[in-house]
């Protein structure tokens, strides 16, 4: 009975994905019509930049396998890969660093993500573009006018809501962030945040937020999908546009607006010095002797066992390295609010009470109470992310990036 | 006939910045800079744990990434007491080098380089003659054939028959001021594209020792963390990396920026964007534990005499905000800097008010003077003190050019300073490594010393970063930060009018600047990216102390 049970449930879950697979290619042809045409020729991008056919599949398949759908997807990957570069893009920078944007211009090469970035079709990005001023001006008139509806807006930087917005104006007009990025947003297909200020308003709206900096989902009361980390993963962002172009909407997200398969991870779970904190190898003192044998930095203020995200798996500059195997710990980076419930950077935080848990709290039941709380969140946001796409805007109090506020 | 001009936003570089200018015909008369955007990190620091303060102010900036962490550092170490071992020292030199290098190469092509070539008259070049014009530059050059460059042009051609030109859309291509030919064009050009994977290299050696790029989080007062780096086969992770970025500014970056300022020399010549000709810098890459020796110059030269090279004393620096949008006109040192934000805005028009408070920049000064600081400043200094290592660089390149000194008091003087200055550290580097393993090998392995956050305690970081002279204060109270200050390259250069109406130095270089097309302030912006601005950084923080929202708009 057991073997065909098996069977049976094997089969609807191939005839479920199948299903999915039907109504994806039909939405993505619908989208080849729909999409400008291309401004670089993919596949030749792919030949110059060195990218073979061979490791361009074994891109596709790292790919699927990473936003958690099985192999038959992979065509499916292959060919919103094909129509990245298609998709008019409207790039803003608000209260930031440029650090996400430098994050994306030297992500890991050659490969796939690489060349997608490079050839993704920036209708304006005031880091990269050659035209200033009114000319400037311009090119984001007519984008938000020839693609409305139709273009991905990506989120740069926080939006400082003190003084009417005025800590930040833009343009000959000088009009305020917040203007611009409500007209933007109300026009785009689809809101990403790329880094932890618009996702969360990260550093300027630490305590005591002098601008009165928020994310861009509080500010402007709209669902976002947050792509959070100080800078993040270029990968995690490349995954979610993919997803949306598949699918026509978003991946699952967590309870802060950020997308499970890259974010459903606790970095203390994947992370290379585990076995060293379940040893009770930890290092005490910088430089010292467990410092020099890549102990667990839990004792010198390491975030991880609080932090998700896929930072230990996806590492940094092409697997280079991460902060935890560069001897500092985590900082918690891709968390709300991390300035301040997770400061000093360089205590741990059982000495210190976080968001209700107990002082005495360790490390690992504090990291179990935390997962438990995302799941919730899931659920709660898959209600919310129904009234995606549309932009219609919602009660601030409802806002995923305004979670750790009521918490 | 007078014209005021606005050019917001000024792109390809870092942050939000305007610039306005009265043109009398087609000549600057008059100008104005201004930062539009406000963060208040001051406040945010204090009552904080002091090491928390280096990766804080790491976020003003994701370009110069590394810059304010290290000098954040530094005033930290100066507070506890701290004098970090050899190996951090070398480390840290190394990290450092990898943000300078990628930083002037990006500079160079990305955010510079469409101010001296025009991609579209590129695409009416003839590739052989662009491969044999690239040989007369360099024996070996980059990435150079008559192939390849057909190849390029190629793909420049698909681009702009898509009628979708995306980041090229819309710029000053066609004008006058473009004075390269197009095959010179073409070959810059396509060291652009080639530049695009090189920086990420350069990424990658910062992320070998740093843990990541940007935003690299491997130091801490008093060392670095990154221990299990310091193995042989991170060291040649390292090396192999920077031998491939030190191939590209030999064979490209180099012979590009030869070829440019043969064909902007007359410009140069004439003194145009020299600005208020005053330089300053505070001493970069340490090459011994206490910082008696640097690699980049500390000192001061006034008015462009280089006959009379000065010392340079950390506590002549002040911060003027009379024409900046906080309270009050008073000159004060950063350590008892005051200032709360008093935003005045616009004016009816829709201009600055010039005479009032226009910017969220400060105006840093030296003995009431506005200065220049960055890549020009460290080699008019290191050239007025015969710099052993500067003044032969300066000097041959002057004699393969035929050009005089006075050529680098300009626009394309600050150009050409930063690609000497990437030839400079490269030819450092290796040097370093070879410290670092000699003195592994000797059994020194100490990557950290000791030392605690003071109760009380104050520390001054004064270091030369990229963009030029940085210092960052702290003043420690209760085991707290009771205080922060920067005062950042960005905003000396960017600075509006001191009390006594002088200009800043974005200001002063604009000044006499001739404007081919009033609607294509192509000179502008050349003169204003020679700079390297970088208004995220500049854009200061405050004293902590007023709730800023309580401030009146006016």
């Amino acid at each position: 009975m057991g073997r065909r049970s098996e069977e049976d449930s094997k089969k609807n879950v191939d005839l479920y994905y199948r299903q999915i697979m039907k109504q994806c290619t039909a939405h993505m042809e619908e989208q080849d019509k729909t999409l400008p045409p291309a401004r670089v020729d993919f596949r030749e991008a792919l030949r110059e930049g060195g990218v073979t056919r061979r490791s361009f599949l074994k891109w596709t398949g790292a790919m699927t396998a990473a936003l958690m759908l099985p192999p038959i997807f992979k065509p499916l990957v292959a060919k919103a890969a094909e129509q990245f570069s298609r998709v008019p893009v409207v790039w803003l920078h608000l209260a930031e660093c440029t650090g996400c944007s430098e994050a994306f211009l030297r992500t890991s090469y050659p490969n796939v993500d690489d060349i997608l970035l490079d050839t993704i079709s920036l209708e304006y990005h005031e880091t990269l573009m050659a035209a200033s001023g009114y000319q400037a001006e311009a090119c984001l008139e007519k984008a938000l006018h020839d693609f409305s509806g139709k273009f991905v807006c990506v989120l740069e930087g926080a939006i400082p809501t003190g003084l009417d917005g005025r800590y930040l104006t833009l343009g000959p007009k000088g009009r305020t962030g917040l203007e611009i990025a409500r007209e933007a947003t109300s026009k785009a297909a689809m809101n990403i945040c790329i880094g932890s200020c618009s996702s969360f308003g990260n550093v300027q709206a630490a305590d005591p937020n002098p601008t009165n900096a928020k994310s861009i989902s509080a500010a402007l009361g709209i669902p976002t999908v947050n792509i959070s980390g100080c800078p993040p993963s270029p990968q995690n962002f490349v995954g979610t546009v993919l997803h949306y172009l598949m699918f026509g909407g978003l991946p699952a997200l967590d309870g802060h607006g950020r997308p499970v398969w890259a974010y459903g991870q606790r970095i203390h779970d994947y992370c290379e010095r585990r076995p060293h904190y379940d040893a009770g190898e930890y290092v005490e003192e910088w430089g010292d002797e467990g410092a020099k044998q890549g102990w667990c930095l839990y004792k010198k203020g390491c975030k991880g066992p609080y932090t998700y995200s896929n930072c230990a798996k996806v590492r940094f500059n092409d697997g280079m390295s991460w902060p935890i195997m560069g001897g500092h710990g985590c900082m918690g980076c891709t968390e709300p609010a991390f300035w301040d419930t997770m400061a000093p950077i360089e205590e741990p935080i059982s000495q210190k009470p976080v968001g209700g848990y107990s002082a005495n709290a360790r490390a690992d039941t504090l990291g179990l109470a935390l997962a438990g709380a995302a799941v919730v969140g899931v659920a709660a946001h898959a209600v919310a992310t129904a009234a995606f796409n549309h932009g219609q805007p919602r009660k601030q109090d409802e806002d995923p990036g305004n979670c750790h506020e009521q918490e | 006939m007078s014209q005021r001009i606005i050019v917001d936003p000024i792109t390809r570089i870092e942050g939000h910045l305007r610039i306005e200018a009265e043109l009398d015909g087609n000549t600057v008369k008059d100008a104005w800079s201004t930062i539009t955007l406000w963060r208040g990190f001051e406040v945010i620091l204090k009552g904080r744990d002091p090491r928390d303060a280096p990766l804080f102010v790491q976020r003003f900036c994701g370009v110069c990434t590394y810059s304010h962490y290290e000098t954040s550092i530094l005033a930290c170490e100066e507070a506890f007491g701290a004098t970090p071992p050899p190996n951090a020292r070398i480390v840290r030199n190394l990290i450092n080098a990898s943000q300078y290098i990628t930083d002037h190469i990006m500079h160079f092509y990305h955010l510079h380089g469409l101010d001296w070539v025009d991609i579209v008259s590129a695409l009416s070049a003839d590739p052989d003659k662009a491969a044999s014009l690239a040989r007369e530059y360099s024996d070996n050059p980059y990435n150079s054939s008559g192939s390849h460059y057909k190849a390029v042009q190629a793909r420049l051609k698909r681009f702009v028959d898509s009628g979708r030109l995306g980041p090229f859309a819309n710029a000053y291509w066609g004008n006058p001021s473009y004075k390269l030919s197009p095959e010179a064009n073409l070959v810059i050009t396509s060291h652009y594209l080639d530049a695009l994977s090189v920086s990420k290299i350069g990424a990658q050696m910062m992320a070998i020792f740093g843990g990541k790029n940007p935003h690299p989080q491997t130091l801490v007062v008093g060392g670095v963390t990154s221990a299990m780096d310091l193995s042989a086969d991170r060291i040649g992770m390292y090396l192999y990396r920077f031998k491939e970025i030190e191939d590209f500014v030999n064979r490209a970056y180099l012979p590009d920026l030869i070829m440019a300022a043969g064909a902007y020399k007359d410009e140069g010549l004439a003194g145009q964007g020299a600005g208020v000709k005053n330089y300053l810098c505070m001493g970069g890459f340490p090459l011994t534990d206490d910082w008696s020796r640097t690699l980049l110059p500390k000192g001061v030269v006034k008015g462009g005499d280089i006959s009379k090279p000065l010392p340079f004393d950390r506590m002549k620096v002040a911060e003027d905000v009379t024409h900046a949008w906080y309270e009050g006109d008073e000159n004060l040192t950063p350590w008892e800097g005051k200032t709360e934000p008093e935003y005045t805005g616009f004016d009816s028009n829709g201009n600055v008010k010039g005479d009032g408070k226009y910017t969220w920049c400060k105006a840093p000064n030296y003995e009431n003077e506005p200065f220049e600081v960055g890549p020009l400043a460290r080699f008019v200094v290191g050239y007025a003190q015969n710099d052993p290592n500067i003044k032969p660089l300066v000097d041959d390149t002057l004699k393969a050019t035929g050009l005089p000194a006075t050529v680098l008091f300009s626009t394309l003087g600050r150009t050409a300073a930063r690609g000497l200055e990437t030839k400079l550290i490269c030819n450092h580097v290796e040097g370093w490594v070879n410290e670092l393993v000699a003195n592994m090998k000797a059994g020194d392995t100490r990557t950290w010393t000791k030392c605690a956050v003071p109760r009380e305690g104050k520390g001054g970081g004064c270091n030369e970063v990229p963009r030029g002279g940085l210092s960052h204060w702290i003043r420690i109270e209760d085991g707290t930060i009771a205080n922060y200050q920067a005062v950042v390259p960005s905003t000396w250069n960017c600075a509006p009018r001191n009390k006594a109406g002088k200009r800043g130095p974005y200001e002063e270089a604009l000044v006499g600047l001739k404007v081919a097309k009033a609607d294509q302030p192509l000179e502008i912006i050349r003169t204003i990216h020679s700079f390297d601005p970088c208004m995220a950084c500049a854009v200061h923080i405050i004293r902590p102390g007023k709730d800023v929202r309580q401030f009146k708009v006016r």
